[in-house]
């Protein structure tokens, strides 16, 4: 645990005040609070859609408030924009949109502060040295010539993170950092918020996930519905008190009502649904084989280039193998294909939601009732009423929180897109469910409730494949493991084996022992 | 210090290389076709080498390239600027008209005016938000009108009376035209503007994710508000220049320009979303159409609707390869 550098208390570097922001129909927030003092590391959490984006981008410049006051260092500021705060000292890596795909690593750490050459002209030379020195800094390895959109999700949020850390500042905001991150970077990422705390620089830190908060934060501040519930120290408040402070429940309720929903893994011994022989991609996956019985929730595990969403992807018929095949109750479904797999009954839910998945201009339930369409239509035509029976069921049980089904998407929090996403690929009735990372960036309570849908949906008799890079979530919610390295399949863990102990040293393919630091 | 860190984890050397290889095809696809037609043409058509015809290819081409280079910067902010055109008719008009009163005025008023209604498409759309191509297809109307209506209805066709304005149409440096020298220094300056400034780079950055750029402090506005003012004086350069070339300006010039332009700067190789692509692309995709114009021509007995076809069917191809490419590439 980090220790609370020895800064007086009554100094706050940024401040808001009574800070209230609409949109059409809803009030985002309402009448908030928030203090944040020098070298404090201060959690910001809360429900999707509870307003920790909109109050971070109120902070920032991107929105302006619609009442209420922000203080800079103790006087009173406005950001027009975000360049204003940025220039201020406050630097933020954002939730949805990061970076521009299409330039370079280096061009994006740099944008609008290039190093020049004596004639004013942009000094690439220099530039891409920068950033190679930056990124080595942080122990980050990538050609930082390399465009943006050819590297992993996971990366991206790092060179995000470079970025944001390159900017001379006082504050660092960071809106859910780690939802797309491996374990690996995930301890990169604390290694660089251990650095910023040693330089007295503020952090705001957004998460769902609660041993991170624990683990880096010293305070905290809850927002429930728009408004700030709480704020105080970390160290006072036990993990079920914080968690019920977020849901608006008392701590017996919520303790009743236990967090993860998994737990009744089960194994099956029908004929498998789906058998994928030797498959095979160059440098990507090589002679990966599989079975997937009905009924069952195999995990895939895996580190960061292990192959494993690539493995999800040619099952899904996303990347076409070089060898090898898929069979699905018995028979071959057609290489690289995805209206193949998809009419053989394989769904997968992609990693990359925003770039894959969501369609941000169409309404929750056009976006959920997407894929369905062809379940629900008769001749061409679907009825409306049928449309709304499906979205209505998810929308509760994911407890989506929006004005109605018909706000579009774009307009929800981020979380909140996740779960229509979700809902999408339930909404399909598959026999095989591939799902990649199914709970990233939801909250507590919604994560139990995914938790037991896929449960639900494999006593239906579904074959599911999940990829989680939280090792927690894979122990608990699989009867099998499936552990890749370099490509091809290291291990199978089974039954007793599935543990995180196992787990976390057949990942690293040695053996170890499990230290937590964690209450 | 600082030192070169291999890519972690497998090094993906097969697939980056394919990557790679349709990024080159898909920059170079033009380039790679213009040379094949230049090489058909030079075999099949004596005449088509020879010292006029290059020249005067190079001279029809330099107009278009000026128009084109000024779409460019539009395009790679993810606009559209489809007033080019009647900008174009304007500027010559404008010059004519100013030529009345001497050279420099007669490059000026032309400058001035067509810069003016770019910094109002510019306002449109950057600050007031509306979408590109509505308002610069309000543009396309209005400044069409406005040329007809300082022309009586377009049956006045102003002449260009200062010689020394005409010298910029129709004399030679080296034995190249004005016309041209000039749209190669508008290419090396936006060149060097666009892959060497910060302005340049903010303009890419735009185009590749506006949201994601104003987050990062990029001045969005101000970017798209510049881009059409440098395409309105583009196009207005252009036209004063066709006037002095053409030692008129004719009202109904460049009506459908706005289309080759764009043909260009697509065919060329930058991304008709924005956020990647370059001016001497754009330079090989007006050269391309000027070429298949000029070979349409040499062959002499096609009538002008199957002149017409031939250059959409080689335009279609083009785009197609194109695609194919850039689909490659992302895969
Ligand atoms: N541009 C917008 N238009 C309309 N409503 C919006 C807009 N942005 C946010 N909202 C609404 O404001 C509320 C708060 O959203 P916000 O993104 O701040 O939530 P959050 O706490 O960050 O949630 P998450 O954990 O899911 O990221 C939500 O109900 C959301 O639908
Ligand atoms: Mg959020």
């Amino acid at each position: 645990m980090i220790t609370p550098t020895g800064t007086p208390r009554d100094a706050t570097v940024l401040e808001a005040r009574g800070v209230t922001k609409r949109f059409a129909g809803i009030t985002a927030l309402d009448n908030v609070d928030f203090t944040l003092h020098p070298g404090e590391s201060l959690a910001l959490m809360g429900e999707n859609g509870a307003g920790k984006s909109t109050l971070i981008k109120v902070l920032t410049g991107v929105y302006q408030p619609d009442a209420g006051e922000l203080h800079l260092g103790g006087t009173t500021t406005t950001f027009a924009r975000p360049l204003d705060a940025q220039r201020s000292g406050i630097s933020t890596i954002y939730q949805e949109v990061n970076l521009i795909p299409l330039l370079s690593v280096a061009q994006n750490i740099f944008l609008g502060r290039e190093p020049r050459d004596r004639w004013g002209l942009i000094d690439f030379k220099q530039l891409n040295e920068n950033a190679r020195t930056l990124l080595d800094t942080y122990d980050i390895h990538v050609n930082v010539r390399r465009p943006l959109h050819r590297l992993a999700l996971g990366m991206q949020q790092m060179v995000a993170l470079a970025r944001a850390v390159s900017i001379d500042a006082r504050v660092v905001i960071m809106d859910e950092p780690t939802s797309s991150l491996e374990a690996r970077e995930v301890e990169t990422l604390f290694r660089v918020i251990g650095l910023l705390r040693a330089q007295g620089i503020a952090i705001v830190y957004v998460s769902h996930r609660m041993d991170e908060i624990y683990r880096v934060c010293d305070s905290v501040t809850v927002l429930r519905d728009g408004k700030s519930v709480h704020s105080g120290l970390l160290a006072d408040l036990p993990r079920v008190e914080l968690v019920s402070i977020m849901l608006g429940r008392s701590v017996e309720k919520t303790k009743r009502e236990s967090l993860t929903a998994f737990g009744s893994a089960r194994t099956s011994s029908q004929a498998p649904t789906l058998i994928a022989t030797d498959l095979t991609r160059k440098h990507q996956i090589s002679g990966i084989s599989l079975e997937i019985r009905p009924g069952e929730v195999v995990g895939l595990g895996g580190l960061l280039g292990s192959g494993r969403s690539e493995t999800l992807k040619a099952l899904a018929g996303v990347m076409k193998v070089d060898n090898g095949h898929v069979r699905v109750g018995g028979r071959l479904v057609k290489n690289g294909s995805v209206s193949a797999a998809i009419r053989a009954g394989i769904v997968m839910l992609p990693e990359d939601r925003k770039a894959e998945g969501i369609i941000p201009n169409l309404s929750i339930r056009d976006n959920i009732v997407l894929a369905a369409l062809p379940r629900l239509s008769v001749g061409g035509f679907t009825s409306r009423a049928r449309q709304d029976a499906i979205v209505d069921v998810f929308m509760k049980r994911l407890r989506i929180k929006a004005t109605s089904s018909s706000q579009l998407v774009s307009e929800l929090s981020g979380g909140n897109q996740q779960k229509v996403m979700i809902a999408r690929w339930l909404a399909m009735n598959p026999r095989v469910l591939l799902l990649d990372e199914p709970t990233r960036g939801i909250d507590v309570g919604a994560k139990a409730e995914v938790q037991a849908l896929i449960n639900e949906l494999a006593d239906e008799g579904l074959a599911i494949v999940m990829v989680s890079s939280e090792v927690e979530e894979v122990v608990e919610g699989s009867a099998r493991v499936i552990v890749l390295r370099d490509g091809s399949v290291e291990t199978e863990l089974i039954g007793d084996e599935v543990t995180e102990h196992h787990l976390l040293s057949a990942l690293v393919g040695e053996p170890i022992t499990v230290t937590k630091e964690l209450p | 210090m600082s030192v070169i860190v291999p890519e972690a984890g497998l090094p993906t050397t097969k697939r980056f290389d394919r990557e790679t290889l349709a990024l080159g095809a898909q920059k170079y696809g033009a380039t790679v076709v213009l040379a094949l037609l230049v090489v058909i043409g030079t075999i099949a058509f004596p005449t088509f080498a020879s010292v006029s015809n290059v020249s005067n290819i190079a001279t029809q081409s330099s107009f278009l390239v000026i128009v084109a280079a000024g779409m460019t910067f539009v395009i790679l902010t993810g606009g559209i600027d489809l007033s080019v055109g009647s900008v174009f008719a304007l500027g010559g008009v404008l010059a004519a008209y100013g030529s009345t009163f001497g050279s420099v005025e007669a490059l000026l008023l032309p400058l001035v005016a067509c810069g003016v209604i770019g910094m109002i498409q510019g306002f449109l759309v950057a600050y007031v938000g509306m979408a590109p191509f509505i308002v610069t297809l309000a543009g396309l109307l209005g400044v069409r009108g406005i040329v007809f209506a300082s022309t009586n209805a377009g049956s006045n066709t102003p002449i260009v009376s200062d010689l020394s304005f005409k010298a910029i149409g129709q004399e030679t440096l080296f034995g190249v035209r004005w016309p041209v020298i000039i749209a190669i220094v508008v290419i090396i300056v936006g060149t060097v503007l666009l892959t060497r400034s910060r302005g340049g780079q903010s303009i890419l950055a735009v185009g590749g994710s506006e949201s994601a750029a104003a987050l990062m402090g990029v001045a969005v506005a101000r970017i798209k508000f510049s881009v059409y003012v440098v395409s309105g004086l583009c196009a207005g350069l252009a036209g004063a220049l066709n006037a002095a070339y053409s030692s008129s300006g004719v009202p109904t010039v460049g009506a459908g320009l706005e289309l080759s332009a764009i043909a260009a700067v697509v065919i060329g190789g930058t991304l008709l979303t924005g956020g990647r692509g370059n001016l001497i692309s754009t330079v090989v995709g007006v050269l391309l159409l000027s070429v298949i114009q000029n070979l349409i021509n040499q062959v002499g007995s096609l009538s002008s609707s199957v002149q017409s076809v031939v250059s959409g069917l080689f335009l279609a191809i083009v785009v197609i390869v194109q695609t194919i490419l850039s689909r490659t590439q992302r895969l």
